[in-house]
């Protein structure tokens, strides 16, 4: 990103100010078309569809061969368009008919496990046939000139595009309120079980409603291209405004999705508008993320439930009650104490190699176990838990080169690190709930991600910190392997006891029935709060061991990929056994360090395994073994 | 007898649509009032307001003399308010025990105590509200498995958990069998005689009304129609007009 | 025989719910099915109308099999089914919840436009517009019979109509089933309140703990005092 021209330059302030705003609602239509997909998709089936960015960088990819093969002109630029936001449709009713009819009684996150190992697919095949470089895209044939305005030039197809999103919102208002499937959606959108009885087949309803929002995304992603390129970061780079976009605008509202869209636009125009400032040291440019935030935050304060969404209870899981939450039977204590023995062991079995990845699953371990606690325990379900890692990593990081800190001292540093981060965004976050909370946990992560992405000064930016090394009594391998042991242990030893504490119970109690909580005295905003603030410091102190471990920060550790990775290892493992992110951790860790050595499509491979074992084990791996074998004991 | 509620001048308005207007009564120490009135006519916005799940546009809702209107229900709750729900709220991932002992480590105040062992705590206490409900044999299954008679009891027990001065029950015969409605509310007569607790109630079974109300208060409109005890409820002619129909609906209400 | 439910069984996860449950209604005929709460009325009228899978047992209705089929092919048969809670959609209006019940006219069966219903249900044409969560419980109860009625069924099942109703409004809604029986609509009705199923049934079928206990006429069942008060006990 280059700075911005600013108004120093002898162009009038308002004309270039007028500009940017219409450059700022052009570039809203894309984000509009993707945001109000996924909102329709998320109302009739409750499927928070992660794989809509992959719809959004497929719309782009099909576009610009389309549009090739067509060999452009007027006729095959718009034929291109038509025919990227059909496929893209056609893909998104390919998937919701081969993996999701499966799944649509599974708890809602594991259906979301499913659309981000359907993220991972899509990656890998659009790098198969499209090649890692970025595409650029052709312009729209009839729509290159601009338009003079002052002394600023506006681009006609930034006006089209202008004119474009309040097109496709008439129409979608039309379709909605006026056409029998629009009607029927609406009242599937509410009582899904209701439209069948009445004799809908809600089948093709919900195969209907997928293909058009994956259409939606699909021409979302074909229109912005002759605005940029088509690239394999599409797709979770929108992702996370789009979830911003859903969760300001107010689920379910198509309009509220076009009036967010525009507030962001109009935050990113002010901040290149006064791209020149600086605050700190950091130019305006760099903290668009940051006012985003703040915009998002302050209207999420004022409006839990978005602009224009409903005041809804989401409680964020479904459907079966939750078994009670049982100490371990005897033979599990055993076979946990057998384990432990092994791994005390493992330093005179195992080579570096093996101890390295040893060192790794502990770590990983005690990150999904953070998580758990949370999920679990608390019933918060956050999708941005890697922020918090990341925060511990870096508070040690910095530390170690800023003040010349000693392991020891860092270490300290990590797990506040992570609380502190979590006490601030978990204070935002409390406020909500469900799938509104969960969205807000990933846009916050994305915050955390680009602050350390961009404040090149004290981050090192994508290069991150290197030369993060363990004291010396603690550098070889299997003195590494043993600390890493030891506060592993500590930690998970406290984690459980916590759960079973007065407080856990009270984070269980505010889980199991809010309303009941609240009428007993619990102040159950204040309890997950403080269960956010625990998470995130126990998430610190894992991502503390690991700078460590690899000797280096980058931003990649507060990624949405690693977030996901985190709650497959827990969903993996079930959420409701304590054991369970245990068993996710070393599974998941396990197989991901394998499928790497193995091959580069490793994501494909990766992707289709999670979405097999969410067909194949819905309620998790441990939940499964649990299930099937300890069923006398819990029927006792 | 001091009053232990009173409530005076209360109103609330959704979007310009007056659901309570002015409605006033107050309730003495020991005294069960049923609050009845078709659907619509503002008892749910009212209970709402006494529970602090909505606070009034205007008014005053005194406990004990204290003014409670548009305290968090966890407040009123520690000011001595115990309540049930029309749908039964238990925790399910707890055995029926455990609920108990979560109501009371809420009321000793030791919710943010992160090491004791919870399961624990104030055992004898819990078993105690138990055995009055009448559900001790059943404290070690999980609140998930009860029978809808069951967890009213364990609502019950749980509301009893912090000596409340006032309970306050939405509907608390709803979806159950009469014999079981019986049975539940003159379980909680018997309590709230012995202790001297005030109880209101929202009710849409006429029988339970009539059999366990010392008086009635009808609402119709978010106002006040009729005030009495249930005799003078049932011969009001205004309430048979608007609420209780010609007398089909309970038992031995028809000629 | 309209409908025939014969040895039906359903779970709830591994809790036995239905155990051989069996019962029949004629054709024109008002069935009540009594029992207490929990004792198995809506999963039994769910297993019919296919939203509960039966695990066994045969469910014919008008001579075809429909046990485990899926409930929108079973509600296309002519089977309406009226839920507990009534769950009409409330961000629709009137009409719009009236547009979603509607399906195409059935040979033999009274059919139902929008305006013929407002005749039947003189309150919800005043308000066609409205939302449905803008309405009363006693409206919204009538807009739940209204909405199955538009999908032109010959037999109606209706789960507990007279819940959390005033008592005035209950006996409103006896003198609408009454007219809909007169229309020629059978009716299968669980409910609690035997007040109000005595003055609409002509049969009775009490279910206890997922199993039949008593199948008589209404006459029969206010004369046998013993099956009354065991397992209803007014």
């Amino acid at each position: 990103m280059t700075a911005a021209p600013t108004a120093d330059n002898g162009t009038p302030p308002l004309e270039f100010f007028l500009s940017q705003l219409l450059t700022g609602l052009a570039s809203a239509s894309a984000l509009f078309l993707v945001a109000c997909g996924l909102t329709i998709i998320f109302g009739v089936t409750r499927i928070v569809n992660f794989a809509h960015g992959s719809f959004y960088m497929l719309g782009a990819y099909i576009a610009y061969s389309a549009i090739t093969a067509l060999g452009g002109g007027f006729f095959g630029f718009w034929g291109g368009v038509i025919l990227a936001a059909l496929a893209a449709g056609l893909i998104g009713v390919a998937m919701e008919m081969t993996i999701l009819r499966r799944i649509y009684h599974a708890p809602e996150l594991f259906q979301l496990l499913a659309t981000f190992g359907v993220v991972l697919i899509v990656q890998d095949v659009a790098l198969y046939l499209w090649g890692p470089e970025d595409l650029l895209g052709p312009r729209a044939p009839g729509l290159t000139g601009a338009v003079a305005m002052g002394s600023q030039r506006i681009p006609e197809y930034d006006i089209f595009l202008i004119l474009f999103a309040p097109l496709v919102l008439g129409v979608l208002w039309l379709l909605f309120h006026r056409t029998r499937f629009g009607i029927l959606v609406r009242a599937a959108t509410q009582d899904r079980q209701m439209v069948a009885a009445l004799g809908v087949n809600q089948k093709w309803l919900l195969t209907g409603v997928f293909f058009l929002g994956a259409a939606l995304a699909g021409l979302g992603g074909a229109i912005q291209l002759p605005k940029g390129n088509a690239g394999l970061t599409m797709d979770l780079g929108i992702i996370a405004e789009v979830f911003v976009v859903t969760v300001v605008g107010g689920m379910g509202s198509i309009l509220g999705a076009y009036l967010a869209a525009l507030l962001i636009a109009l935050i990113r125009v002010f901040a290149v508008a006064n791209a020149g400032s600086s605050l700190l040291g950091i130019q305006l440019w760099q903290v668009e993320l940051v006012l985003i935030f703040a915009v998002m935050a302050v209207v999420l304060v004022v409006r839990p439930w978005g602009l224009l969404g409903k005041r809804e209870t989401l409680t964020g899981h479904h459907g079966a009650v939750e078994p009670p939450l049982l100490a371990a039977p005897a033979a599990l204590k055993w076979f946990a104490l057998a384990v432990l023995a092994l791994l005390v062991a493992l330093p005179g079995m195992a080579g570096t190699y093996s101890l390295v990845i040893a060192t790794e699953i502990l770590i990983f371990a005690l990150f999904a176990a953070s998580l758990h606690f949370l999920m679990g325990v608390g019933g918060v379900i956050s999708f941005g838990h890697a922020a918090y890692f990341g925060l511990g990593a870096y508070g040690a990081a910095l530390m170690v080169k800023h003040f010349a800190w000693p392991m020891e001292a860092a270490l300290f540093a990590a797990p506040l690190g992570g609380a502190l981060g979590a006490l601030i965004f978990g204070w935002f976050c409390v406020r909500l709930s469900g799938v509104y909370l969960a969205m807000l946990t990933l846009a916050f992560a994305q915050i955390a991600w680009a602050v350390a992405f961009q404040w090149i000064d004290v981050t090192g930016g994508d290069n991150g910190i290197l030369g993060i090394w363990p004291s010396s009594w603690a550098a070889t391998t299997p003195a590494f392997y043993g600390l890493v042991l030891v506060v592993v242990i500590v930690m998970l030893l406290a984690i459980r006891r916590i759960a079973f504490s007065p407080f856990g119970y009270a984070l269980r109690a505010g889980r199991d029935s809010p309303l009941r909580a609240d009428a007993i005295g619990i102040d159950v905003r204040r309890m997950r709060w403080f269960a956010f603030t625990l998470a995130g410091l126990f998430a610190g102190v894992a991502g503390g061991l690991f700078a460590f471990l690899k000797g280096s920060v980058s931003p990649d550790l507060m990624g949405i990929p690693l977030s996901v990775d985190a709650l497959v290892m827990v969903l993996l493992g079930g959420v409701q056994t304590l054991a369970g992110p245990l068993v996710g951790a070393v599974t998941f860790t396990a197989l991901k360090t394998e499928l790497v050595s193995l091959t580069n499509y490793w994501r494909l491979l990766l992707g289709l395994v999670i979405v097999g074992l969410v067909i194949a084990f819905p309620q998790g791996i441990a939940g499964f073994v649990r299930d099937r074998f300890m069923a006398k004991e819990t029927r006792a | 007898m001091s009053a232990v509620l009173e409530v005076a001048g209360l109103s609330k308005s959704f979007g310009g649509v007056k659901a309570v207007s002015d409605v006033s009564f107050s309730l003495a120490a020991g005294e069960l009032l049923a609050l009845i009135g078709p659907n619509g006519a503002g008892k749910t916005t009212c209970f709402n307001m006494l529970m602090g799940q909505l606070r009034p546009d205007t008014g005053t809702i005194k406990l004990a003399g204290r003014d409670i209107a548009g305290l968090a229900p966890r407040r009123i709750w520690r000011l001595g308010v115990g309540r049930t729900f029309q749908i039964t709220a238990t925790f399910a991932s707890m055995s029926v025990r455990e609920n108990v002992q979560m109501a009371l480590l809420s009321h000793h105040r030791r919710l943010l105590s992160l090491f004791a062992d919870a399961g624990s705590q104030y055992i004898d206490d819990a078993m105690a509200l138990l055995t009055l409900v009448g559900m001790e044999a059943q404290a070690e299954r999980p609140c998930g498995v009860l029978a809808y008679g069951d967890l009213k009891r364990v609502e019950l027990a749980v509301a009893l958990a912090n000596n409340p001065k006032l309970l306050l029950m939405d509907e608390p015969t709803a979806g159950m069998a009469p014999r079981e409605r019986i049975a539940l509310m003159e379980l909680t007569a018997r309590i709230v005689k012995e202790r001297g607790i005030s109880v209101l109630f929202t009710e849409h079974d006429m029988d339970v009304v009539f059999a366990h109300a010392d008086r009635i208060f009808v609402l119709n409109r978010g106002r006040l129609l009729a005030e009495g005890t249930p005799q003078q409820v049932r011969d009001n002619a205004l309430v048979q007009e608007t609420y209780l129909g010609s007398g089909a609906m309970f038992a031995d209400g028809g000629q | 025989m309209m409908l025939v439910v014969e040895g039906i069984s359903a779970y709830y996860g591994r809790a036995h719910i239905l155990a051989d449950v069996g019962l029949s209604v004629a054709r024109g005929e008002v069935l009540a099915l009594l029992g207490r709460n929990g004792a198995g009325k809506s999963t039994t009228l769910k297993s019919i109308i296919g939203l509960v899978p039966p695990a066994a047992g045969s469910v014919r209705f008008e001579e075809r099999e429909i046990a485990s089929r899926p409930s929108y092919e079973i509600a296309r048969l002519g089977l309406g089914y009226v839920p507990e809670e009534r769950r009409i959609f409330s961000e629709l209006t009137v009409l719009e919840n009236l547009e979603v019940g509607r399906q195409k006219p059935r040979p033999g069966v009274p059919e139902w436009t929008p305006e013929r219903l407002f005749a039947i249900f003189p309150n919800l044409a005043e308000m066609r517009n409205r939302p449905g969560g803008q309405m009363s419980g006693g409206e919204q109860q009538m807009l739940t019979i209204a909405r199955t009625l538009m999908g032109n069924p010959s037999l109606v099942l209706l789960d507990e109509p007279s819940e959390g109703l005033a008592p005035k409004i209950v006996e409103q809604m006896a003198e609408t089933l009454k007219a809909l029986k007169q229309e020629g609509l059978t009716l299968i009705l669980s409910e609690q309140n035997l007040h109000f199923a005595r003055l609409v049934a002509d049969r009775a079928t009490i279910i206890e703990k997922g199993r039949i206990r008593f199948t008589g006429t209404m006459a029969e069942l206010m004369a046998d005092d013993d099956a009354r008060t065991a397992y209803l006990t007014v």
